[in-house]
């Protein structure tokens, strides 16, 4: 099983802001290892961010997002003690859920 | 998710089974989210053909489209902190592209009625480039473009 992500949501206003980072090697399969044979591309290709079971943010990435990923939005409602939750798929098939309960 | 298969998978194949298995595309199906992950429009290198593998015409300038947080000169390649702000209404999403990498898309955010279509994140750059925040919304494409100096390239080895 992959590290978590760290999540902190916050009720800002009206809204809750949500920030996010997951522990990702992001290989981008460009870089060759000291044998000078290439190292193949492993990285994160869909988030899903969902709020009480509705998605407020989905994401599809390529390998160009940097090394354990930092991601920040916002979206509006939300209330303390609601659990945001993030899903994380890389090309491996590899999946990752975590939670975290806003304040 | 099928968790007999799973384990079995890990367990008896070990990482080169996996690795295969994930590149033949089978375990896609039942990990498959919300969109399925374009593999076209993440190995284009031109604006044109991303547009195209995105389904998109050329895209429209827009001054309604802001970074923040965003360096001008960023000492690191490998993390380079990236903001974008759309005040176009209706935005439905927002992608990251990078002239200068080996592919120009580097994430495509879709941002759902009631989420804020402004967000951060950090991505790699392997030299100096523009970078162009592209935001689809109502159906159109809207672009703007800033440079960053890279001092210290992120991909490469």
């Amino acid at each position: 099983m992959p590290d978590p992500s760290r999540i902190r949501a916050n009720v800002v206003g009206d809204s809750t802001e949500v920030k996010v980072l997951m522990n990702h090697e992001m290989e981008t399969g460009q870089r060759k290892d000291a044998q000078g044979k290439v190292i193949p591309a492993w990285f994160i290709q869909d988030v899903t961010a969902t709020w009480n079971g509705k998605t407020v943010l989905a994401a599809q990435w390529g390998p160009a997002v940097a090394k354990n990923p930092f991601l920040s939005f916002k979206f509006k409602g939300g209330a303390k003690g609601d659990k945001v939750v993030i899903t994380w798929v890389d090309n491996r098939g590899e999946k990752r859920t975590d939670e975290a309960t806003i304040a | 998710m099928n968790l007999q298969r799973r384990k079995a998978l890990r367990t008896g194949g070990g990482m080169t089974l996996l690795t295969l298995v994930a590149a033949a595309g089978w375990l896609r199906a039942e990990d498959a989210q919300a969109a399925e992950w374009n593999k076209a429009a993440f190995e284009t290198n031109s604006m044109d053909a991303t547009m195209k593998a995105l389904g998109g015409g050329t895209p429209a300038q827009s001054k309604d489209i802001a970074f923040f947080q965003t360096p001008d000169i960023a000492e690191n390649g490998a993390v380079v902190p990236i903001g974008i702000t759309s005040n176009i209404p209706k935005t439905e999403s927002i992608a990251i592209l990078v002239e200068k990498n080996p592919n120009m898309l580097a994430a495509v955010f879709d941002v759902p009625a009631g989420t804020d279509p402004s967000l951060s994140t950090r991505i790699k750059m392997g030299q100096s480039s523009n970078v162009y925040a592209l935001v689809k919304a109502d159906g159109k494409y809207f672009v703007a473009s800033k440079e960053i100096k890279v001092t210290l390239g992120g991909c490469g080895g």
